[in-house]
């Protein structure tokens, strides 16, 4: 039932949910009018550390920063 | 055979209703829905310790449907950074759901609707408050309570028209030139978004 629903195109494309609603605020937040826009923006940041673990510990962290979904 | 059936059915049901009779004194108390044979079992193997307790024990009860149909829509209203209504009683709300504008009044159909960018205006007597909502879900309860959550929900003023009359041209010319599947996608999620944007503000 289900599958013969048609997917949108997005999904379609291979982009998940949360990419498109991501990139649809993204959009939204670059629309907007000045004090709002600037506050915005900071909401777009992204800020994370990431370390792969071996052997039971974490190795080097990567920080990642202000980075577009990656 | 059939009266073996029936009986431990029936000590089953009383055991079951003599858990939920005596009240929840003490947080170890398990509710009437966990299998009265396996606590009984426990107890026998290991009479010291509690019975082990299931997830559903610690979730309150679902909302069920009142039996008359409530005046006010109580609508909690999301967003990640912040809460912008709780629980507000107010009488209608209209939300952008992917399959069209739908209108949301107390007694509504349990529904979990997705949203598609658009206007979603709260109605509360002759007050009409109307944002902008980047994308998200709805989620109406049987009790008349909606909880919609979005990424982004702006008031139309806080929206510079001629951004996005530059956003939609950039984005088309993007959806022109596009080569790859996802390239194609993403302009033309650029493109149907501020073709929103504008019927929200011509509209």
């Amino acid at each position: 039932m289900a599958s013969n629903a048609a997917v949108p195109f997005w999904r379609a494309a291979g982009m998940t949910y949360i990419s498109y609603s991501n990139i649809c605020a993204n959009i939204v937040r670059n629309c907007l009018k000045e004090p709002h826009k600037a506050e915005a923006l900071t909401r777009e940041k992204v800020h994370f550390s990431l370390s792969k673990w071996a052997d039971g510990k974490p190795q080097k962290p990567v920080l990642r920063s202000d980075t577009p979904e990656v | 055979m059939l009266k073996q059936a029936s009986r431990l059915l029936s000590r089953s049901v009383a055991a079951a209703s003599y858990k939920s009779a005596t009240t929840r004194a003490f947080s170890t108390e398990l509710p009437s829905t966990i299998d009265s044979t396996f606590v009984e079992a426990w107890k026998k193997v290991a009479p010291n310790m509690d019975p082990p307790q299931t997830p559903s024990s610690f979730m309150k009860p679902r909302p069920s449907t009142p039996s008359s149909i409530p005046t006010k829509l109580t609508v909690n209203f999301v967003l990640p950074y912040t809460s912008e209504l709780t629980g507000k009683e107010v009488d209608m709300v209209i939300i952008p759901a992917s399959t069209g504008q739908m209108g949301v009044l107390p007694g509504h159909v349990p529904t979990i609707a997705e949203l598609k960018p658009g206007i979603m205006s709260v109605h509360e007597g002759t007050d009409v408050k109307k944002y902008f909502l980047s994308s998200g879900f709805a989620f109406l309860h049987a009790n008349s309570v909606a909880d919609i959550i979005a990424v982004e929900a702006v008031p139309l003023d806080h929206i510079d028209p001629s951004q996005v009359q530059k956003g939609l041209a950039e984005f088309q010319q993007k959806l022109a030139s596009a080569t790859t599947d996802l390239e194609k996608a993403e302009a033309q999620i650029g493109v149907e978004v501020h073709s929103a944007i504008n019927a929200a503000l011509s509209g």
